[in-house]
C-alpha cells in the first residue's frame, strides 16, 4: 500500500478550468508533479503560472476539474484538514508575504511558535539555522522595511521551510536576485530538494535558471499545457510555441500584445466623451 | 432608459445585500475565534494597548475640553434662572448618557478605525493574509478576532474616561473660575445620576459604539480592493460609516433607554 503511495504522483490535477470574468486561463490541464523532484511550471507572463500554485493549495478554487495532494482531494477537504495539509506544504510567494510588522528573525520564527510549543532556546537555534542556509542569518534583527526586494524573498524562502514541509512551491524565485544571488538560489533549491527529500513546484519564465535544476518542465500558453518534459526534451520540441519561448523570440504563435482590435482601428476610433 | 435604470437600482441593491451578508459571515467567522483568544491572552493585550492605551491621550483631552465648554454653557443659561447648583448635574448627565459614548464612538472611529482599516487593507496588498493562510493560520482568528474583542473592550473605557475627566473639566469651569458653590455641584451630580439609569446605559451605549466601529474598521479592510485606491476608499468608508452608525444607533438607543 506504502509503495503503491510513493509511486503515485504527490500532486495529480486532471481537466482544470478556470476563468477570470470572459477570460479562460486553463482549459482542461492536466498535471503530474511527481514525488522528490523539482517540477517547473513555465509560460508566458499573464498565463496563469502563479494562478496555478493559488489553486493547488485552494486558496482559489477552480471551476472544474480535480487537484489531488498526496491522494487527498484538495476540492471537498474540510477547513481543518486544508490546514493540516498545508502545514506540510511551504510556500515562496512573488512578493515575499512577510509580516511587516515583525523582524526577519520574528518572520522565521513565526511558523514555529505558531504550530508547535518548542523552547526558546530551540526555536532561536531552528530560525539561525534557516536564515543561514539563505545567507540572512546577519540580517535577523532587521524589519521587512529595511530588506531589497531580493532579501525579502529568500527571509522568505527561510519561513517557507521552517516547518520542514513535504513540499514546497516557489512563485517566480529568481526575478530581483542579482547574479550572485541568483546562482546561490538556483543550487539552494535544487540542495533543498535532495537533502530534504522535498517536492518541489517552480513557477518562473527565467529559461536558463529553471532548467539547471528542474527535472520536469510544464509549459502553459492559453490555457493548455503546450508541452511536458525534461528540459533537453524541452530544448529539443518542434513545439512553435516552446521554440519560440525557449528562445525568446519575437515572432511566433505566442503573441506579444494583450488581445486587442488593430491598432489603425483603434487609433482612429472617436475619442470615448 | 427606465430599464436602464431598473437595472442598475437592482445591480446597486444585489451589490449591497451580497456586502452585508459578507460583513455579517466575517463577523461569524470573528467571533468563533473567540476561545482560541483566550488561549493567548498576549494577543489580545497588544491590540488593547494599539487601541485603547494610543487613544486615552486625544480621549482624555477632548473629554476636558468638552466638559470645560459644557460647564461655561451650562452656567450662563443656569445662572440666568438661579439654578447654578444644578450645573454639575448638568455636565455629568449630558456627559455620561451622550456625550461621553458618542463622541468617543466618533474620535474612536477616527484614530484607531481608520488605522485598523488602513493596516487590514494593506495586510491584504501585500498578500501577507495569503501567506498566513500558508503557513495554516487562519488570518481572520488570528488578526481579525483580537482586534474586535480589544475594540469592545476599549470603547467602554474609554467613553468612562472621556466621562470622568469632562466632569472635571466641568469642575474646574464651574467650581473654580465661576464659583459655583462646591458641595452644591457635586451633592446634585450625586443625587441625579442613577447607577442603573445611567452608568449602565452609558457603557451599554459605548459598547454597542465599540462594537458597530469595530466591526466596520475590520469589515471594510478585510473587504477593499488591494489597491493603494481601494486601501484609501475603505478608510474613507470606514470613518463616515461608523460616524453615521454612531449618531443613527445613539437616537435608536437613546428612545430605547429613556423613552417612557
Amino acid at each position: 500500500m506504502q509503495n503503491t503511495k510513493e509511486s503515485q504522483p504527490f500532486v495529480k490535477i486532471r481537466g482544470l478550468h478556470f476563468s477570470r470574468g470572459a477570460r479562460k486561463i486553463f482549459d482542461g490541464i492536466d498535471i503530474d508533479i511527481e514525488r522528490g523532484k523539482v517540477t517547473a511550471i513555465m509560460g508566458p507572463s499573464g498565463t496563469g503560472k502563479t494562478t496555478l500554485l493559488k489553486l493547488i493549495t485552494r486558496q482559489i478554487r477552480p471551476d472544474s476539474g480535480t487537484i489531488e495532494i498526496d491522494g487527498q482531494l484538495i476540492n471537498t477537504l474540510s477547513h481543518s484538514k486544508l490546514y493540516e495539509l498545508r502545514m506540510r506544504m511551504g510556500m515562496l510567494f512573488q512578493s515575499g508575504a512577510l509580516l511587516t510588522d515583525i523582524t526577519v528573525f520574528e518572520n522565521v520564527a513565526y511558523p514555529i511558535r505558531e504550530h508547535t510549543d518548542l523552547q526558546e532556546s530551540m526555536i532561536r537555534r531552528l530560525v539561525l539555522l534557516k536564515l543561514e542556509a539563505v545567507g540572512l542569518r546577519g540580517a535577523r534583527d532587521l524589519m521587512p522595511n529595511e530588506l531589497s526586494g531580493g532579501m525579502a524573498r529568500r527571509v522568505a524562502l527561510a519561513r517557507a521551510m521552517a516547518l520542514d514541509p513535504e513540499i514546497v512551491l516557489y512563485d517566480e524565485p529568481f526575478t530581483g536576485q542579482d547574479p550572485i544571488s541568483m546562482g546561490i538560489l538556483v543550487k539552494l533549491i535544487r540542495q533543498l530538494n535532495d537533502a530534504s527529500r522535498l517536492t518541489s513546484i517552480l513557477v518562473s519564465h527565467d529559461v536558463a535558471e529553471t532548467c539547471q535544476i528542474a527535472d520536469r518542465i510544464y509549459v502553459i500558453s492559453d490555457g493548455k499545457v503546450v508541452e511536458r518534459g525534461t528540459p533537453d526534451e524541452l530544448h529539443a520540441s518542434e513545439s512553435a510555441a516552446v521554440k519560440q519561448f525557449i528562445h525568446g523570440l519575437p515572432d511566433g504563435p505566442v503573441g506579444f500584445h494583450f488581445p486587442a482590435p488593430p491598432l489603425a482601428d483603434d487609433i482612429l476610433a472617436p475619442a470615448k466623451p | 432608459m427606465i430599464l436602464d435604470q431598473l437595472q442598475r437600482l437592482g445591480q446597486w441593491g444585489i451589490a449591497f445585500f451580497e456586502r452585508l451578508g459578507r460583513a455579517h459571515l466575517l463577523l461569524l467567522q470573528m467571533l468563533s475565534g473567540t476561545f482560541g483568544l483566550l488561549r493567548r491572552p498576549s494577543l489580545l493585550t497588544a491590540q488593547l494597548f494599539n487601541l485603547g492605551v494610543l487613544s486615552v491621550l486625544i480621549i482624555t483631552v477632548s473629554g476636558l475640553f468638552v466638559g470645560m465648554v459644557l460647564a461655561l454653557q451650562g452656567y450662563y443659561v443656569l445662572a440666568d434662572f438661579g439654578a447654578e447648583e444644578s450645573l454639575g448635574a448638568t455636565v455629568a448627565a449630558s456627559l455620561i448618557r451622550e456625550l461621553g459614548p458618542v463622541v468617543t464612538g466618533l474620535l474612536f472611529a477616527g484614530r484607531a478605525g481608520s488605522a485598523l482599516t488602513a493596516e487590514i487593507g494593506l495586510m491584504k496588498a501585500t498578500e501577507q493574509f495569503s501567506g498566513l493562510e500558508m503557513m495554516a493560520v487562519d488570518p481572520v482568528k488570528r488578526i481579525l478576532t483580537p482586534r474586535l474583542i480589544a475594540g469592545l473592550i476599549s470603547v467602554p473605557l474609554l467613553a468612562s474616561m472621556f466621562s470622568a475627566i469632562g466632569v472635571l473639566g466641568g469642575s474646574f469651569i464651574g467650581v473654580g473660575l465661576q464659583g459655583v458653590d462646591e458641595g452644591a455641584f457635586w451633592s446634585h451630580m450625586q443625587s441625579t445620576i442613577d447607577l442603573q439609569k445611567d452608568i449602565y446605559n452609558s457603557l451599554i451605549k459605548s459598547f454597542i459604539f465599540g462594537f458597530a466601529c469595530t466591526w466596520i474598521a475590520l469589515f471594510q479592510g478585510y473587504d477593499c480592493v488591494p489597491t493603494s485606491e481601494g486601501v484609501s476608499r475603505a478608510t474613507t468608508r470606514t470613518v463616515v460609516h461608523s460616524a453615521l452608525a454612531v449618531l443613527g444607533l445613539d437616537f435608536m438607543l437613546t428612545a430605547v433607554m429613556y423613552g417612557s
